[in-house]
């Protein structure tokens, strides 16, 4: 059975608009039961921020993404939290990732060009003390985000009546 | 007389026999008899109707997951294409009889006591073709799947209906179970979780049942198709109950629970003797159920269970979501604990369940099965299906909420 904070979690990370009272129902419980739960949750920094899920490539926003790669040299008394921390301060840095492998860090990038994007890597990221190499990739297209696909397809039909 | 005279002879009487050739008396009595299922009625109405809202369909409106599916596309690409024994796969009754010991605490030998069929319906049709010689009776609690007194028919069989209510939550009763009870009665078909109602047995509700069983040393056929459809406790199968394993052929499959009913894969579960006959008729009928059903099959009880809990998931938030919403609106109906079907009483509308179905489809374009099409005892309400997105279910209700106020209700 899952615990009552994470059944509302699991229906918020799906629908953000769902309200506490149409959350209640679903699971069973009072709306206030779930109010408060939900004011626990974002108390507690549990919930960050309610967004929605855009497709831009659809409306076409003139942006192009870039997920880069680092590997860092650590520094005496710093850990990975001070670089990571470092980038996650530029507004252009959309998420920042520490991970296993070949690299250390991996964050994504949102710049208005391709050239905006290298300069950004070259002069902001590159030049910060104890990065090493950095290896970027630009997006060409996106197929799924955030666990929702952005493509269309037709959905295969069901009978109307069946027993 | 002429050569040409005989022959023209011959063509006249041809064609006086083909006159006379009408296929309908050639059909069996028991077939021509059988009424068609009330679903098909339904079916023919909502054929070329646009943007129908259905909470009429018997099964899930998920995709199988995809990891399922996978392995059955792999197994394809490596032409596993041949038949299976008649049993099925080993290896697929080899694990079921595993996760049937860890789900239930029963033994089954893979190799006397685990047949695989296509889809529970066949198992449905074997266990009473294997077990019911002409005359013998079995008890069909209603309402009910649309098959059960069809297929005891088939069987030679006479079917017994015995009426469940709502006022009951629709659970078989002992004391209409011994009222339904002959000299002639073989075999009960059980089927809880329960299509239409959504009701369940507890344990027991079983033992009552299961009293009656050993008393008239009757044959228990369970479809408990629905098993892993339980939302408030957990499933129990008659099978569990003391001394009633044997007396069981218990059927189950994966349509339901792992959105796989197109594959048409099911099995049973029982004695050897009874499981040999019923693999005797499926070995001359069928042969084998689909090899690539069966494969896929494999992966879902291996690894399928994390996508079963969530879909059951968001059966049970549907239908605490469906259940409120019918308060709302004012028609009663008991908190389904099973299944995916609501089953709402329309009593009060003054309509019969036919009218009401037929109407609310097509003045407001909303699919749902009449009660009665599940058995008399179905009168007077409707199978709502809530496998269907929380987004429909809100629209199908707004719908059902205005046919409600063109009623004057």
């Amino acid at each position: 059975m899952m615990d009552f904070a994470k059944e509302i979690l699991e229906v918020l990370e799906e629908n953000a608009r769902a309200t506490p009272g149409e959350i209640a129902t679903l699971l069973g419980r009072s709306e206030e039961e779930v109010a408060a739960e939900i004011k626990n949750l974002e108390e507690s920094g549990v919930i960050r921020k309610y967004m929605t899920m855009i497709n831009w490539e659809k409306i076409d926003d003139g942006y192009v993404y870039a997920m880069i790669e680092l590997k860092v040299s650590l520094q005496r008394d710093k850990g990975y939290d001070a670089i990571a921390e470092r980038i996650a301060r530029f507004s252009e840095v959309q998420s920042v990732r520490l991970i296993s492998g070949d690299h250390d860090i991996s964050f994504t990038v949102r710049g208005k060009s391709m050239k905006n994007v290298a300069f950004f890597v070259t002069e902001k990221i590159a030049t910060l003390e104890g990065v090493e190499s950095t290896c970027t990739h630009f997006v060409l297209k996106s197929y799924k985000e955030h666990g929702v696909t952005l493509y269309d397809r037709t959905q295969p039909k069901r009978l109307v009546v069946t027993a | 007389m002429m050569k040409s005279d005989i022959s023209a002879n011959n063509k006249k009487l041809a064609m006086e026999k083909t006159s006379l050739w009408r296929p309908g008396s050639h059909l069996s009595s028991t077939v021509r008899d059988m009424p068609p299922s009330g679903i098909r009625k339904f079916f023919d109405i909502v054929v070329g109707m646009e943007d129908v809202i259905s909470l009429g369909v018997g099964e899930p409106d998920f995709a199988t997951p995809w990891h399922i599916r996978e392995a059955c596309i792999y197994s394809l690409e490596g032409g596993h294409t041949s038949y299976t024994p008649n049993k099925g796969l080993f290896e697929l009754r080899e694990i079921l009889a595993e996760s049937t010991k860890e789900d239930l605490g029963l033994d089954y030998d893979p190799e006397e006591e685990i047949l695989i069929t296509t889809g529970v319906s066949e198992a449905v049709d074997l266990a009473f073709r294997a077990t019911i010689n002409p005359g013998d009776e079995v008890i069909v609690p209603q309402p009910c799947y649309v098959a059960y007194v069809p297929d005891v028919l088939l069987a030679g069989g006479v079917p017994r209906p015995v009426a469940t209510r709502l006022s009951e939550e629709f659970k078989l009763r002992p004391e209409d179970f011994q009222d339904a009870i002959n000299e002639k009665t073989k075999a009960l078909i059980l089927s809880y979780p329960n299509n239409p109602t959504g009701a369940i047995m507890t344990r027991e509700d079983l033992e009552e049942i299961a009293d009656l069983v050993v008393e008239n040393d009757l044959l228990v056929i369970s479809d408990e198709v629905y098993d892993k459809l339980t939302y408030n406790g957990r499933h129990t199968s008659f099978a569990q109950l003391e001394g009633m394993q044997e007396r069981t052929v218990l059927l189950n499959g994966m349509s339901k629970s792992c959105a796989m009913t197109g594959w048409r894969v099911g099995y049973a579960l029982g004695d050897p003797a009874i499981l040999g006959a019923m693999t005797k008729v499926h070995q001359y009928t069928m042969l084998c159920a689909p090899t690539m059903a069966q494969v896929a099959a494999v992966e879902a009880i291996r690894r399928g269970e994390k996508e079963i809990k969530a879909m059951k998931r968001e059966y049970d938030r549907r239908r605490r979501l469906f259940v409120s919403e019918l308060e709302r609106l004012g028609l009663p109906c008991f908190e389904p604990k099973g299944a995916f079907y609501a089953f709402p009483s329309i009593e009060g509308t003054g309509l019969s369940s036919e009218e009401f179905a037929e109407q609310l489809l097509k003045e407001q374009k909303v699919a749902a099965v009449p009660g009665n099409a599940f058995g008399e005892s179905g009168e007077g309400f409707l199978r709502c299906s809530y496998a269907t997105s929380r987004e429909e279910i809100l629209e199908a209700v707004d719908r059902i909420e205005r046919f409600l106020a063109g009623l004057g209700l």
